[in-house]
């Protein structure tokens, strides 16, 4: 929470008048009880109609002072709470956008959302809270103590006891309560969990005649949460009766002592109504107390999520001299190895290769075999573990990132849209792309036809995702929007898995013909796919098992003898 | 759905409707919910009688020498026994509210997921699960809190009003009058409030929506944009709806935090006014001080039931609209009940018979027409074609997870339609590219189609799916606990699946796409297992690499819901025509 506090510090001035307001409000109420003591002991006792009448004008001026002073507070701290959330949440999102891909996947982006949105919200909502009240409930309750003692030591000695005592009940009954109320939302995690799962194995849990042993074991994880909330209840029903039967049994010793000391002449009767006053603020203010622990416990978890995520470093230096390269499209690897942070075994080993400019690089292996991991160390999104990755000749952790990433066009495995239209997605990649560039784009990655045959072409809608364009279609606009870059680099990281092989074909063709010659990286899984490349890397366990010519390998690389054989047999070749 | 969601039945007829329904859910717990009533009443009754006790206890402390001890501990002795008896119906009321909101909702969570389990697929492949999940759990808690909580409140608070009146003019009607004209001010002012602080709240809402999108897809979409360096573009994007969110909500949070001022200023004029009144009228001798006490009482908790109230109307909306969203689910049309008196077929041969089927998702989309297809025994079928062809749809007709428009299918001879599904089902075996693994262990998942395999049987099988390697290697072997199979990569999902059917050895079988991940020699090792698995058993195989298909009995080439070309390798590259062109396609230069 510390990191977060500091960003409280632009807030400073508000968080300071907002308690302050809010402790001179409750001045006020503070006063009330003494008021109504005295238009009690003088107004009725004296007679005295005009005094009724004056503290009766004080009543509403009182009044009137307090709505102002709480308005403000309210507004210092509505302002503080809004700002605050406002610059956590720029500050957290922008430093997720900035995390290094290693960071990333170790963060793991399922909660950051919830992070973002009902994380902050929820801190925005305690910082209100506890600007308003934090202060101002302890301050009710010990003001009324201590008005209890200018009033009448003899009987304060009752609230200097009922105080801690109510505290205890209060506060001891939340300490049992809360760890049982967190294993109720584990069971309540459960149960949907068990919805969930078995919304989306639907068909498997059919296939294999399931549902009854599904629907006992729902049944008996419902109950068990049932039970588990019944229990909680138990302890949490306690609360208001034990603090009702408390503050009312205060007030009757109170009355007893009160009347003691009236018959001595050491206290009025509308003394005695002012304690019973006092008394009866102490019980709201505690339940309001006890209430704003729990938002502020809660805050807090939230806030200690938030901040794990400004705790992550980004995880990459940046290299601040812009290195000047003679912007080719050589790719150098040396030595490479790389292991993912959080352990396991190396993701690359010793990969040593040269990429010339505009050569086709094709890289095949199997399932885990470092494909992807290789090429992305070429626009840095890890680091090398050991050894270097040369663009240009230069080190890639020499080159402002920028820079990098503005020669390297890559294509993910899975294609990322964003909401917008076509023309927005493709200038995604560049920002200054005409009509026309965008038309050429989508020409070489076979996208065009399909676009063309949109009502508004270019203007056609993308949803979030891309979801209303099938798997194939995605994938060549995601394509196009890395040609569109006319990048240097051109790497496809098995881009083209839901695309038949005719078109499959054609894309690879028009690739070749690029009029700026990229160096083109193309990873599958497909042998065709890599067929006629320059140059193939065979990997398998993060280790380079050939290099060289289709034929070549052919003849001098086991792995990918049994690659190419398990997919293309003699025969067909003779076809 | 998200329409749906937002759509709140306003109109009276219809929140009565869903009233009736759940009484439906409560009729069992209609003793205990008239023990909280009663509770509730008692609990009422008697925290409105202290201020009058406490009133009555101050009229016997004079002044000096004027104090009546014996009346005063009488009573006190009366406000001690009426305190324990408040507190104890209170805590009862609360134990027995809690049993009653914690039973309906387990009933109505039952409920539900026994009608999700009965679901025709029809309706789940349509609504995204994150619905339905929210309906049982979020909607079936909201219920409970709000239906039954607001409604033990709504009785208090209505008691409360009812009883604060009769106490207040049981001692004078004056301030009681006073009291009962000056009090709706409140009301008014928090109304007023509320309606002009609403529009904010909804703009709030609305940004709130936008900037969750842009997170959502800014995040999912991360690496797109780390990879074209457009992070400070998005950022700004970000920051300029993160700067609207804050002007409108810091006037939400403003506007509606001001209710809790003005009211209280409303009920501090309301009190002033009380004590002049009561003043006056104690000189003139018509109430006692302690009467006068017990007044301002009265004066200062009059209004809040009134607020209360108010909260809670909104609250039962809500929570009937709540109901409603679950209600709806567990009254859902199940799918088709399977025939009275079925055929039941004990042995699966594997002869499988489709005639003229016609079907469709949507009405006017016609997907298969006329389809016709007979496999012998033991033959391997393979379907092919591009996307959107109708491959997944005729799984989905086999298994009965869609019914046909028109036409039968046949299984040994036997309409599937003649049959319950669970014995169809048990004939098949089936994997499908989207793999679903379930929390619990590997051997859990693994053992799913036969939980009574042994633990030999069970690795036998992850050995033949090529499945064995990569388990031993997790953490706990083979009782490593997965949840959702998150830590596990695509591929070893599917290994995962194989080894369940590997290990149920149906007489039928079923895949699709099923090795789409996994590296083409361990797909053909995997293929070898299959091989002498699906020896004698028919199998269908739908696949996008042509290396999976080549050695199928039969090859059916579908194209827009219909079979375009049958036949097997050979006969099909001979025939030139579209199998042809797809596997040749393969090889072409670039």
């Amino acid at each position: 929470m510390k990191k977060l506090l500091y960003l409280m510090k632009d807030h400073l001035k508000e968080c300071i008048l907002a308690p302050l307001f809010k402790c001179l409000e409750a001045c006020v109420d503070l006063i009330v009880p003494l008021l109504m003591a005295r238009l009690i002991d003088i107004g009725i006792g004296g007679n005295n109609t005009s005094y009724i009448v004056k503290i009766g004008i004080l009543l509403i001026v009182l009044a009137a002072c307090g709505l102002a002073l709480s308005s403000v507070a309210q507004w210092f701290s509505a302002k503080a709470a809004v700002n605050f959330a406002a610059n956590v949440r720029s500050k957290a999102f922008s430093h997720i956008e900035h995390l290094s891909f290693s960071k990333q996947d170790s963060l793991g982006t399922a909660t950051l959302i919830t992070r973002l949105t009902s994380d902050v919200n929820m801190l925005q909502t305690g910082v209100n809270m506890t600007l308003r009240l934090f202060l101002r409930s302890p301050f009710i309750v010990f003001g009324s103590v201590i008005m209890a003692f200018t009033v009448d030591t003899h009987a304060a000695w009752i609230f200097a006891a009922a105080v801690p005592l109510l505290a205890i009940v209060v506060y001891g009954i939340m300490a049992i309560t809360v760890p049982l109320y967190k294993k109720v939302q584990a069971r309540l995690d459960k149960v949907t969990q068990a919805t969930r799962d078995n919304l989306t194995g639907v068909r498997v849990i059919r296939a294999f005649n399931l549902q009854s042993s599904e629907t006992n074991q729902f049944l008996d994880q419902n109950e068990k949460l049932t039970q588990q909330s019944k229990h909680v209840g138990l302890f949490s029903a306690l609360t208001n009766p034990l603090t009702y039967i408390l503050i009312n049994l205060a007030t009757a010793l109170l009355l007893y002592v009160g009347a003691i000391r009236v018959n001595v002449g050491a206290l009025t009767q509308g003394q005695v109504i002012a304690l019973v006053n006092y008394m009866a603020q102490i019980l709201v203010e505690l339940v309001k107390l006890a209430n704003l622990i729990v938002t502020i416990s809660r805050s807090i978890a939230a806030g200690n999520r938030v901040q794990a995520i400004l705790d992550t470093p980004i995880g990459m230096q940046q290299s601040e001299s812009p290195a000047q390269t003679d912007r080719e499209g050589s790719v150098d690897f040396d030595h490479v190895s790389l292991t993912y942070e959080g352990g396991g075994d190396p993701a690359l080993s010793d990969i040593t290769f040269k990429a010339e400019p505009g050569q086709t690089i094709g890289i095949i292996g199997g399932t885990g075999s470092g494909k992807s991991s290789l090429v992305n160390l070429i626009p840095r999104f890890y680091d090398v573990s050991s050894g270097s990755v040369k663009v240009d000749g230069v080190d890639v952790k020499d080159l402002p990132m920028a820079d990098l990433r503005q020669e390297v066009g890559i294509v993910l495995q899975k294609p990322i849209l964003f909401a917008g239209t076509i023309r927005s997605n493709l200038q995604f990649g560049n920002p200054d792309a005409t009509d026309q560039e965008i038309w050429q784009a989508l020409k070489d990655a076979q996208a065009e036809d399909f676009v063309r045959q949109k009502p508004k072409q270019l203007d056609e809608a993308v949803e979030q995702g891309g979801r209303n364009f099938s798997g194939g279609q995605r994938q060549r606009l995601s394509i196009a929007r890395a040609l569109i870059r006319k990048p240097r680099i051109l790497i496809l990281d098995d881009s083209s898995s839901a695309l038949d092989f005719a078109t499959d074909a054609a894309l690879r063709e028009a690739i070749h013909h690029l009029s700026y010659h990229p160096t083109t990286f193309i990873v599958s899984q497909r042998v065709a796919s890599i067929l006629y490349a320059d140059k193939i890397l065979v990997l398998a366990d993060g280790r380079l098992m050939g290099e060289g010519t289709h034929e070549e390998l052919l003849k001098t690389c086991q792995v990918y003898r049994e690659i190419y054989e398990s997919q293309i047999k003699k025969e067909d070749m003779a076809q | 759905m998200s329409i749906q969601k937002n759509k709140k039945p306003v109109d009276k007829a219809s929140q009565i409707k869903t009233l009736k329904k759940v009484l439906h859910y409560i009729k069992d717990y209609r003793w205990l919910l008239i023990g909280s009533i009663l509770f509730a009443a008692v609990v009422c009754v008697l925290t409105l009688w202290l201020p009058i006790l406490q009133g009555q206890a101050i009229d016997k402390i004079v002044s000096k020498g004027n104090v009546d001890f014996k009346g005063l501990v009488h009573i006190l002795m009366i406000i001690v026994v009426t305190v324990l008896i408040t507190a104890l119906a209170q805590w009862l009321q609360n134990l027995v509210n809690n049993k009653v909101a914690y039973h309906v909702v387990r009933d109505l969570r039952n409920a539900a997921f026994k009608k999700i389990e009965q679901l025709p697929l029809s309706y789940l492949d349509a609504h995204p699960s994150g619905d339905l999940v929210s309906r049982v759990i979020a909607d079936a808690d909201q219920f409970s809190d709000g239906l039954l909580m607001g409604f033990t409140q709504l009785f208090s608070g209505v008691l409360m009003i009812l009883g604060t009146l009769i106490f207040m003019f049981s001692i004078d009607w004056i301030i009681a009058l006073v009291v009962v004209i000056l009090t709706p001010l409140s009301l008014f002012v928090a109304r007023f409030i509320a309606s002009h602080s609403y529009k904010h709240f909804r703009r709030q809402s609305e940004i709130r929506g936008q900037q969750t999108a842009l997170i959502d897809e800014m995040i999912s979409g991360q690496k797109a944009v780390q990879a074209y360096g457009r992070e400070e573009d998005v950022c700004k994007r970000f920051d300029d709806i993160n700067d609207r969110l804050r002007d409108t909500s810091l006037k939400a949070t403003f506007y509606s935090s001001l209710t809790n001022p003005c009211t209280r200023f409303v009920n501090s004029i309301v009190y002033a006014a009380a004590a002049i009144f009561g003043a006056f009228l104690t000189l003139r001798g018509r109430i006692t001080v302690g009467q006068l006490s017990s007044a301002l009482s009265y004066a200062n908790q009059y209004s809040k039931p009134f607020n209360e109230i108010s909260g809670v109307v909104t609250e039962l909306q809500n929570s009937i609209a709540c109901a409603a969203r679950i209600l709806e689910l567990i009254e859902l049309e199940p799918e088709k009940a399977d025939p009275q008196h079925p055929v039941t077929v004990d042995h699966f041969d594997g002869k499988v018979d489709i005639d003229h089927v016609y079907f469709q998702y949507v009405p006017e989309r016609p997907l298969i027409q006329d389809f016709n297809l007979h496999v012998k025994p033991g033959s391997k079928i393979a379907i092919v074609g591009p996307t959107g062809c109708g491959k997944t749809t005729l799984i989905n007709l086999l298994m009965r997870f869609y019914d046909v428009n028109k036409g039968d299918i046949k299984v040994e001879d036997t309409s599937i339609y003649d049959m319950t599904r669970r014995n169809l089902r048990s004939g098949f075996g089936m994997v499908l590219q989207d793999t679903w693994i379930k929390d619990g262990t590997v051997r859990e998942n693994i053992a799913m189609g036969r939980p009574d395999a042994s633990d030999e049987e069970i690795v036998t099988a992850a050995k033949k799916a090529h499945a064995d390697e990569f388990i031993r290697r997790l953490g706990d072997g083979y009782d490593t606990y997965l949840t959702g199979g998150g830590d596990l990569s695509e591929g070893q999902r599917q290994l995962l699946c194989i080894a369940r059917i590997m290990l149920a050895m149906p007489p039928m079988i079923i895949l699709d796409e099923a090795t789409s991940s996994i590296d083409t020699r361990t797909e053909m090792l995997i293929q070898q297992s299959f091989d002498k698995l699906s020896n004698g058993r028919t199998s269908f195989i739908v696949a996008h690499r042509l290396s999976t298909i080549r050695s199928a009995d039969q090859i059916l080439v579908m194209k827009d819901g219909n079979i375009i070309e049958t036949g097997n390798h050979q006969e099909l590259l001979k025939k030139g025509g579209f199998y042809a062109k797809l596997y040749n396609s393969q090889f072409q230069q670039s």
